[in-house]
């Protein structure tokens, strides 16, 4: 029998930074705080170097969304850096929208170095919205 | 392009193979093409498998390396370091998280944490796959370090770092010095007074040139990142003249005419103190304090001491170092109401009470006007809690009681120790106190986790009725003057400095390292580290271990005056550049600038200021710059392997 849970789960792309968001998904793990399995992480060196072509390429290939885990306030390039990041989606939000993509399948939000419990929830809850998008 | 690979999934003992069918995920990886040899490993980062994986390289001439196992922040160097003793680029390795990031995420359900660690592991070999030979950059470091809480490990930390060489500032919240050591008097196995230790400590920072001590310190804001930190310190005047010359004649006099009494923290609440004061006589800095919170500004000493100055105003200083650490301590475990009948039951107090009660009676142990004579511990109070949070063992609190029963049967005639335990861990040397105390008379009985121990009131004193697992669970009542609540170790309440610096918290809620046993003082936030109780329960033995431990750590990151960094830089493609001049716009650190090529003006990164941070990839419309490491080509692969 199939696993209804895991027909309607979606492919989650996400971009971590290095030294603030991807340790918070390490401890995530450490702390055994479950989120969906099909969330997969490339981690990059800080939120405001994802490209733009990066997540169109995550979208053609079949992800059901992308998650930019940005630095927040804590980057160590910028203090700007989440102004930066979401200058960032907005421009990615315009090749999506001449695309055709739905805006709300990109997400970004600031995720800290300790942000397990905020990491989990934004998971659980961008995979519920984008299963239900799969499901009609 | 790769064609060589070499891939090892690590079942890091059963941490990740208990999830993860680590035999499918290497029979499916290695039919890829550019895969020339897969393995799986009880523990990849065991010697005898980082011999294997050089020997594999080197024999098999192998020209890129994907190991599967923990987190990049526990191993990364380890395999970079094998890959460089087997003459491998060690950028053509790729480290690939299935532990943190899959076996221990999705420990819930096994069959979909197999199938996402293969497409995680074909990520990274496709990421291999493009990666190319790099040397690594170096930036140059402050070699300071500012020690944040000036307890026994930050005391001794600070010491080994300046006679390291290292300039180190030392900022304590309180106006003296010491923490929690100075509360203590005899301490085991020495005999020595915490204070004595504490003073020793004070006349070697003072004569250290390269420590600056800070009182009444708090750091409120960092900037800045590793080798070059920014930190912001708010210093709260203790409002008496640095020249002070303490007479405590005057000083008595001014502690009688101060109209205020608060809860003398220090004796947790057994006492009250002025809003004058002074723990004990030889507690450092020299010069008394006062309290700002509470003192009403009545003025009243100023008529008795010239050297009372309430003009001095709040200081905020801005301090620049190549490293931080963090060692602030902890808090005692305060029992709940009702708990073992706290503050429920009359004469029912906490050890660590009970250690400041010894040191306030002299001949004899009186706790509220009563000669007490029969004294019980509790043990195990906040610790080992099978329903509550604290599910740890404090580990100092056994040998603690033990020894605190032995100081009062020692110093006051007539005393009989009641021992209520749920097993005693006086491990190491530790354990001779313990057959000490049982061969003096002190008696132990021992219960189990669902049959606690109930107190009541006899009229007189507590009463502890107790089914004693040595007995057979015999029913015993014992009639005590006092009972002492053998209290342990929790995370500070007041600690603004982890929001500061995002310092991780565990499980158990205190400071967590990057692993306990391979980097036990480190945290993911480069160059912060932590020591003593902060991180976890030690004793002060311990404390200092870890204090001295994370002392050498930070010294060697910072010392040589520089550290090396990732060799991540953008790179302009400047045949591909119109020179639009964004990526110079978005680049923080002015490392882009203009050159003329070919006959046009293009682009050009300055490599000594280019960070790597990758801003200028995404902005650039003509898509002509790449970060190295992060090529398009290695990121997209990727996203294809994961699909």
């Amino acid at each position: 029998m199939e696993d209804i849970t895991t027909k309607k789960e979606a492919k989650i792309l996400v971009f971590s930074t290095e030294k603030i968001s991807d340790p918070a998904i390490d401890l995530a793990g450490l702390l055994k705080m479950h989120y969906p399995p099909k969330v997969y992480t490339i981690n990059i060196p800080c939120s405001s170097a994802v490209k733009p072509r990066w997540v169109l390429h995550a979208f053609e290939k079949g992800f059901d969304g992308v998650f930019i885990a940005a630095d927040g306030t804590d980057c160590s390039y910028s203090e700007d850096c989440s102004e930066k990041t979401s200058e960032l989606v907005g421009l990615i939000h315009k090749k999506m929208e001449e695309k055709g993509i739905e805006l709300a399948r990109l997400k970004m939000a600031a995720v800290c170095s300790v942000c397990a419990e905020p990491f989990v929830k934004h998971m659980i809850s961008f995979n519920t919205y984008l299963s239900n998008i799969k499901s009609n | 392009m790769k064609n060589k690979i070499g891939v090892y999934i690590c079942q890091c003992g059963s941490n990740i193979s208990d999830y993860v069918d680590v035999e499918k995920v290497k029979e499916i990886v290695s039919s890829e093409d550019i895969v020339f040899l897969s393995k799986t490993t009880m523990f990849a980062c065991a010697d005898s498998t980082q011999k294997e994986i050089a020997a594999d390289i080197a024999e098999q001439n192998l020209d890129g390396l994907v190991v599967a196992s923990c987190s990049p922040k526990l191993h990364l160097d380890t395999f970079r370091n094998v890959a460089i003793r087997a003459d491998l680029n060690p950028y053509n390795y790729v480290q690939v998280n299935i532990r943190e990031q899959c076996s221990w995420a999705h420990s819930d359900k096994p069959k979909d944490a197999t199938e996402k660690a293969i497409k995680l592991v074909l990520a990274g070999i496709h990421r291999v796959k493009h990666s190319v030979a790099l040397e690594k950059l170096k930036i140059s470091s402050e070699n300071t370090v500012v020690v944040v809480g000036a307890g026994i490990a930050g005391m001794r930390s600070a010491i080994e770092l300046a006679d390291m060489g290292s300039q180190v500032y030392l900022i304590e919240r309180e106006h003296f010095v010491g923490g929690r050591t100075s509360q203590w008097n005899e301490l085991f196995t020495t005999g020595e007074s915490g204070r004595d230790v504490v003073s020793s400590l004070y006349k070697q920072i003072k004569s250290h040139s390269d420590i600056t001590l800070f009182t009444g310190a708090e750091v409120v804001s960092k900037g800045g990142s590793v080798g070059n930190f920014n930190i912001e310190v708010k210093i709260t005047p203790r409002y008496i003249k640095p020249q002070c010359e303490l007479d405590m004649d005057k000083f008595e006099k001014v502690l009688e005419i101060c109209p205020i009494e608060v809860e003398d923290e220090f004796n947790f609440g057994l006492t009250k103190r002025k809003a004058i004061y002074k723990n004990y006589p030889s507690e450092f800095p020299e010069i008394p304090a006062i309290d700002d919170k509470n003192c009403n500004r009545c003025g009243k000493c100023l008529e008795l001491c010239p050297d009372i100055d309430f003009g001095q105003k709040v200081e905020t200083l801005n301090l620049k170092a190549g490293a931080i650490l963090i060692t602030t301590g902890f808090d005692p475990y305060e029992p709940k109401e009702g708990e073992f009948g706290y503050k429920t039951v009359d004469s029912v107090i906490t050890l660590q009470q009970m250690k400041r009660l010894i040191e306030l009676n002299d001949k004899e142990l009186i706790y509220n006007g009563k000669k007490i004579n029969k004294v019980g511990f509790i043990y195990c109070v906040g610790s080992r809690q099978p329903d509550g949070d604290n599910k740890y063992c404090s580990r100092y609190c056994c040998t603690s009681a033990i020894y605190t029963g032995t100081v009062v049967r020692e110093k006051y005639k007539n005393i009989q120790n009641f021992h209520f335990n749920r097993g005693i861990r006086t491990y190491g040397k530790q354990e001779l106190l313990y057959h000490d105390a049982s061969e003096n008379g002190d008696v132990f009985l021992q219960f189990y986790n669902d049959s606690t121990p109930a107190i009541t009131s006899n009229g007189t004193g507590p009463k502890v009725t107790i089914e004693d697992f040595l007995t057979k669970g015999k029913e015993i009542e014992v009639n005590l003057d006092l009972l002492v609540l053998v209290t342990g170790m929790v995370p500070r309440k007041e600690r603004n400095i982890a929001d500061i610096l995002k310092i991780p918290i565990g499980r158990d809620k205190f400071y967590n390292e990057i692993h306990p046993k391979l980097r036990p003082v480190e945290t993911v936030i480069d160059g912060v580290h932590i020591a003593g109780a902060c991180q976890s329960p030690k004793n002060i033995t311990e404390s200092v271990k870890s204090a001295l431990s994370a002392a050498a750590k930070a010294n060697s990151l910072i010392s040589k005056g520089e550290i090396e960094l990732e060799p991540t830089l953008a790179v302009i493609d400047k045949s591909l550049c119109k020179s639009a001049g964004e990526c110079i716009k978005i680049c923080p650190y002015d490392a882009i600038t203009t050159v003329e090529y070919d006959g046009k003006t293009v682009s050009e990164v300055n490599k000594s200021s280019c960070k790597g941070c990758g801003m200028c990839i995404p902005v650039c419309p003509e898509n002509a710059i790449q970060l190295i490491g992060y090529t398009d080509i290695e990121i997209e692969s990727m996203i294809e392997a994961l699909i």
